[in-house]
């Protein structure tokens, strides 16, 4: 039985697979730099695994989803429709914005929320071609000592530290693998 | 991609509606004598929520919220690619699994037996319950006569 459509590729078993993509993803963000596989999803191309099972454990009709790029596709759209129900929005106002570091260019776009409440921002959803625990020095909340992975712009991501308690924060996809940059992290360049 | 606009709305609605309101027991019963039943993958497993069902009244009316129906829904992929959806009034995964079904190969090309033998008689038996209620009711009713009043 392999009778595919649009529409396959949800979570087999949607709670079970949802609180096990959540634990992950939460994971990820409270210890910056660490990389960790999530799965559940079967997302159409080009959408990866990893940013697809995270896109339908996040995602409900009241967060606005931003496609950047060549993510923007009808099949990437009506998928996530069909399984989250989340209103496709422009880059301005998106809690979630997807696509690869170049199409999601300038950061300046994305909300970065207020003074009175900090988390009205965007969760940046950032595919990349390979994700290794190389590269910036991170240091901050949730890193013992110091941790490394590899990022795809230095400057830009120390600005957006710089603007704590305000900022966007950060996943990182790459195949079935994950981690995250919360805007609490200190980024130093390989030194 | 499948091309569901083959089927015009108007008619999808009409076995979409007739489906979600249909009781179980006579669904089921008309389903198992229909037999030949076509596998499938699940799309989105049967899960239970509510919705809310809005009304209007008169034509003119403001819309405004009646209720909260309890509504099972679920989706499934036949084996040629034709997907179905089910949404039904009530907590029956089973009733919504064959709504599902049904929808799926009304659109496929056995759209005339099943409608012959399932949406049909369904609807006709749905007919006669409300026909029987409202011939009891009517059975009630009381005529008023106004006598010419004297006032003059």
């Amino acid at each position: 039985m392999d009778a595919q459509s649009q529409f396959s590729g949800g979570f087999q078993n949607a709670p079970i697979d949802a609180a096990h993509a959540f634990r992950t993803a939460m994971t990820v963000m409270a210890r910056p730099g660490e990389i960790r596989r999530i799965t559940g999803g079967q997302p159409p191309a080009p959408l990866s695994l990893a940013a697809g099972s995270l896109l339908l454990t996040l995602c409900d009709p009241d967060t606005g989803v931003f496609l950047a790029g060549a993510i923007d596709t009808d099949a990437v759209r009506q998928w996530l429709t069909f399984h989250t129900g989340a209103p496709f929005v422009t880059a301005d106002q998106a809690d979630f914005a997807v696509g690869t570091w170049h199409s999601l260019a300038p950061l300046g776009q994305f909300r970065i929320g207020t003074a009175e409440y900090p988390d009205r921002s965007a969760t940046l959803i950032v595919e990349c071609e390979d994700l290794r625990p190389a590269g910036s020095v991170l240091t901050g909340p949730g890193i013992r000592d110091t941790a490394h992975l590899s990022l795809p712009d230095v400057p830009a991501l120390q600005a957006n530290a710089a603007r704590y308690p305000l900022g966007c924060d950060f996943f990182f996809t790459s195949g079935d693998k994950i981690a995250a940059l919360p805007r609490s992290t200190q980024i130093r360049a390989e030194g | 991609m499948t091309d569901q606009t083959k089927t015009a709305n108007s008619e999808r609605q009409d076995w979409m509606g007739l489906l979600a309101r249909a009781p179980e027991d006579v669904l089921m019963e008309l389903w198992a004598e229909m037999g030949g039943h076509p596998r499938f993958e699940w799309l989105r497993s049967p899960e239970v929520g509510g919705v809310m069902v809005r009304g209007r009244t008169g034509g003119t009316g403001a819309p405004f919220n009646l209720g909260e129906v309890t509504v099972t829904r679920c989706t499934l992929v036949l084996q040629d690619g034709m997907v179905g959806h089910g949404y039904v009034q009530g907590r029956s995964k089973r009733k919504a699994e064959v709504a599902a079904l049904i929808d799926a190969l009304m659109q496929t090309e056995s759209a005339d037996e099943v409608r012959a033998r399932v949406i049909t008689p369904l609807g006709c038996r749905m007919q006669a319950v409300k026909t029987a209620r409202a011939a009891k009711a009517a059975a009630t009713k009381v005529e008023f006569f106004t006598m010419a009043r004297g006032e003059n």
